[in-house]
């Protein structure tokens, strides 16, 4: 058992849910009490989904568990395929209709529909939602798709988008432009658009490009053995991977055709001097494993930060995201409770995380800007207007959007030499984001002297505790925390955290003014 | 004497329930009680749903969370039961503020049979008196939507104080605005010593006994309203006090049980209710004429069709309920004039081709079908917005009538801008 107060991931059914309503002409039934229909308002609302998910649930009541809920399950199935007449039918069962152990897989076999019926086994009390869409694919793939002869010209089916993705809608049409540049057609793009037909037509494409690994590796991987598919590695988010990407499309494809990345304005944007105050932000990233792999390499290398922190909630992308981590000469963490994310924040203290809605939650609650690069999502992740985040167009998005969270490069050295002004003060926040700038409260005579009170110099040797200084026990005077509030404040959390760092070193008890400064010339870069 | 829907034939349908389960209440229960933690023993997908519904994730430290059943827990019972009380020990141990801890069962729970019963009295006696540990079941097998505040209610009352007094009991979660609002409205026709189930903290719960007269504020409550009768309360019947109509029956009802002349109610409310009245002549500018169709969500369809109907002039095709309490719901039905059809439970494929045969002007319907519904070039109105907003009693009675007027009003400004209604506008 384990308290959970927010979850990054829901469960595997809802992973299965993603697959069967991106794709058409599929149905599901999934064995469920009442309730687990919530799920539908995720695609519905967040989504704003014209239609409603493809699945139609059992609805057993506590008064039918004594009774038959196999029959209910297959008076549902019967149901739903007169009324929805699919291609086939995905069945499941979620968390507590895995409990009443009807097998609603053996059932539905029993029941001779003139459609394939695919039975998914989704263990919900060990595995989470990115296992439920990637299984769920992986056996709509084993099901129905079967080796053919390839397509007379070079073609490629894409793998991974799904329904309640972050940004899958524009990044499959990213892909598909960036592919037909080169001369590459689509076969199939799966499962967002596919029905189960184009499923079993996917044996004709000559690779397989793979874009979500959380959602469609094991497909992937699938095709591979079976239909003899390879399929690409590189994730195109960043300018550096999408031309990576192109390498590795060539080398499967054998095209030639130069690709126009004339549209690429990142790699500009970035070095223009306006830029030259990215250099070095610390930034932490944590998302699913895909994106914060990517991310990093993007936030390193094509945006000049410093990466201070990284990981990832899903467990299945642990062992390359600590590979990658250490690159990084960090530690990966690797958990799925929102609270230690939290905490691993608050200590490094970074100017910017890199996340998903929760740590934009937490950002707000500790006042560090947050961009959001990886589900799960919210209804602002699915914007009007086109922004992938993978290939070229992708790339000027990830540079407009984790910039747009941080004051401005000028704004920035204004606050920085009038720390005090009572409108333009660092609490007022960036000028672009709306919001009101708060007047600063007038300190009273009575503060100036309890702040005197405070000096620059230590107290006598003699009362200093003879234990050694750490982290937990040092002390910061009066007037270094005055000091330091005058520190804008998106550097302020670094220079608490240095000076910190820097007494402990020195063996300082306590931080004056001094030992601030001392500690600013050290850490200087 | 024309008839009304009390005597109407009820549809009962059952098939899938386009519903959320119990365990949604505890998302406003626990604002309400500020002292009280929602601990839900549940799966993954509770815990989802939990975020889910409250839309937007309260960060500002949720005083509830989900205590997730793992693969361990399902192998052994006597090991479920000693990780419930290892994280109940350490939740207390981080909220020391906590007075009341409500275990929730859901559907893993029931299913396994995990008797959180027991499991309360065992953690009461553990951690008591600082900590009252009681439980309650949101399950979806058991419970739909506002039921589960229903089921929290009635597992408060049996621990409720004894009392002689004849007071006057309000009973449901109201915001505290409306709560006090109607404290203010009875206190003015003589009613002192109010009290409200739940209290705001555990220590404000109010005492019950034979001589306790309740009346609900909520259409929902009948396990709670069962649970006050076996303690000898007397219920108050009137209908519910939605509307300017609504709130003023409401209060005579409440007034007479306690020997007040309903010429002092008329007094009292005279310029409320007189503002009220404006207020929502406003609104049924907008809905007067309109159809409307109720989907069975909240259990407040059957008050709030009436308050429709009556004071805002519009023409209810069905009213749709989860539950359908005749000893809760006659007084309202009694004043709806016959001819919608009444029905209870749902079987959501055949519902939606009645409400596509129909088109009503406005549809009332949970969060999964809106947008679908809008898509199809009917007005929605969500249902959860209800149990979200103060709608209680004469100064919230133009709001009420606002929150159905306002998708009517938008669709009449997007008026040739809907991409699946371009024809129509033309």
């Amino acid at each position: 058992m384990k308290l959970a107060v927010w979850t990054y991931e829901g469960p595997p059914h809802v992973g299965a849910m993603r697959v069967a309503t991106a794709m058409r002409d599929l149905h599901m039934v999934l064995h469920a009490p009442q309730g687990d229909t919530y799920a539908d308002l995720l695609f519905t609302m967040i989504e704003r989904r014209n239609h409603r998910p493809p699945v139609s649930y059992t609805t057993f009541q506590a008064r039918d568990l004594g009774a038959d809920t196999a029959g209910l399950f297959m008076q549902s199935a019967r149901d739903a395929h007169a009324r929805f007449q699919p291609q086939a039918l995905l069945v499941a069962a979620s968390c507590t209709a895995e409990l009443i152990q009807d097998d609603p897989g053996g059932l539905a076999e029993t029941m001779g529909l003139p459609v394939p019926v695919i039975p998914l086994e989704l263990p919900s009390y060990q595995r989470k939602e990115n296992f439920g869409c990637d299984e769920a694919f992986l056996q709509l793939c084993r099901a129905l798709a079967k080796p053919r002869a390839r397509t007379e010209r070079v073609t490629c089916n894409i793998l991974g988008p799904t329904a309640l993705g972050f940004r899958h809608r524009d990044d499959l049409a990213e892909i598909t432009g960036l592919l037909s540049e080169m001369g590459i057609e689509v076969n199939v793009a799966a499962p967002m658009g596919a029905s189960p037909a184009d499923i079993t037509r996917m044996g004709a494409a000559h690779f397989n490009v793979l874009l979500y690994p959380e959602t469609a590796e094991s497909a992937a991987r699938w095709c591979e053995k079976e239909l003899g598919q390879p399929f690409t590695r590189t994730i195109p988010i960043g300018a550096n991977a999408t031309r990576e990407f192109i390498n590795e499309v060539r080398t499967l494809s054998g095209s030639t055709l130069a690709v126009d990345d004339s549209r690429l304005r990142q790699p500009w944007w970035a070095a223009s001097v306006d830029s030259t105050y990215l250099t070095g932000k610390r930034v932490f990233l944590f998302g699913d494993g895909t994106h914060v792999m990517a991310a990093a390499k993007v936030a390193r290398d094509e945006m000049g930060f410093e990466v201070c922190g990284m990981g990832c909630y899903n467990r299945e992308q642990a062992r390359p995201l600590r590979a990658l981590a250490r690159e990084f000469g960090l530690e990966a963490l690797i958990t799925d409770d929102y609270l230690e994310v939290e905490a691993a924040i608050e200590q490094t203290a970074p100017e910017m995380i890199l996340g998903t809605q929760m740590e934009r939650h937490i950002g707000k609650r500790l006042g560090i800007p947050c961009a959001v690069i990886s589900a799960p999502v919210h209804v602002q992740d699915f914007p009007a207007r086109y922004s992938p985040q993978m290939g070229f167009e992708g790339a000027n998005v990830l540079f407009d959007t984790w910039v747009h969270p941080l004051v401005m490069g000028l704004e920035e050295h204004l606050l920085t030499m009038f720390r005090e002004d009572f409108e333009f003060h660092d609490a007022a926040g960036p000028s672009h984001h709306g919001g009101k700038a708060q007047p600063l409260p007038q300190s009273t005579p009575a503060a100036h002297a309890a702040a005197a009170e405070g000096g620059s110099m230590p107290p006598p040797a003699a009362s200093l505790p003879a234990a050694l200084p750490s982290l937990d026990t040092i002390v910061w005077l009066t007037c270094a925390e005055r000091e330091l509030k005058k520190i804008p404040f998106f550097v302020r959390g670094k220079a608490r955290r240095n000076t910190e760092k820097f007494a402990v070193e020195k063996g300082l008890h306590e931080i004056s003014v001094d030992t601030l400064y001392e500690a600013k010339a050290h850490y200087a870069r | 004497m024309t008839t009304t829907c009390k005597s109407a034939p009820v549809l009962k349908e059952r098939g899938q329930r386009e519903v959320f389960c119990g365990l949604t209440g505890i998302i406003w229960l626990h604002r309400k009680m500020q002292d009280a933690f929602f601990l839900v023993v549940g799966s993954r997908t509770c815990a989802h749903l939990l975020q889910s519904a409250a839309g937007v994730m309260i960060f500002a430290e949720p005083r509830f969370g989900t205590a997730i059943l793992e693969e361990k827990d399902l192998a052994g019972m006597a090991d479920a039961n000693e990780e419930l009380d290892r994280e109940v020990a350490r939740l207390l141990a981080r909220r020391p503020d906590i007075r009341q801890l409500f275990l929730v069962g859901s559907c893993p729970s029931e299913v396994i049979k995990l008797d959180l019963t027991r499991a309360a009295e065992r953690l009461s006696a553990e951690h008591g008196p600082a900590v009252r540990v009681l439980n309650f079941s949101g399950s979806g097998i058991e419970t739909t939507f506002t039921q589960g505040e229903d089921a929290c209610l009635a597992s408060m009352v049996p621990a409720l104080p004894q009392t002689e007094a004849a007071d006057l009991l309000l009973v449901g979660a109201l915001p505290d605005v409306v709560e006090d609002q109607a404290l203010s409205l009875l206190a003015q026709i003589g009613l002192k010593g109010v009290r409200c189930l739940p209290g705001k903290r555990a220590e404000l719960d109010p005492a019950v006994g034979p001589n306790t007269r309740f009346a609900l504020t909520q259409p929902f409550l009948g396990d709670t309203h069962a649970a006050l009768v076996r303690r000898g309360a007397q219920h108050i019947a009137a209908p519910f006090p939605f509307g300017a109509e609504g709130t003023t029956l409401w209060l005579k009802a409440v007034a007479a049980a306690f020997g007040i002349a309903p010429e002092v109610v008329d007094q009292v409310t005279a310029a409320p209710r007189a503002r009220a009245e404006k207020a929502i002549a406003a609104a049924a500018t907008t809905l007067r004429g309109k159809s409307i169709f109720f989907l069975p969500d909240s259990q407040l369809e059957i008050p709030l069709a009436r308050f429709l109907v009556r004071e805002c002039g519009m023409t209810a095709i069905e009213i749709g309920t989860p539950y359908l309490h005749s000893d809760l719901h006659n007084p309202d039905l009694d004043l709806i004039p016959a001819g919608p059809t009444i029905s209870e439970g749902q079987d959501v494929d055949l519902q939606l081709d009645r409400v596509r045969a129909a088109r009503p002007d406005l549809t009332v319907c949970g969060l999964g079908l809106a947008n679908p519904l809008e898509a199809e070039g009917l007005s929605t109105k969500w249902a959860i917005e209800l149990v979200f907003t103060p709608v209680h009693f004469y100064e919230q009675a133009g709001d009420l009538a606002a929150l159905f007027a306002r998708p009517l009003r938008r669709r009449a400004t997007l008026r040739g801008q809907h991409p699946n209604m371009m024809e129509a506008a033309e």
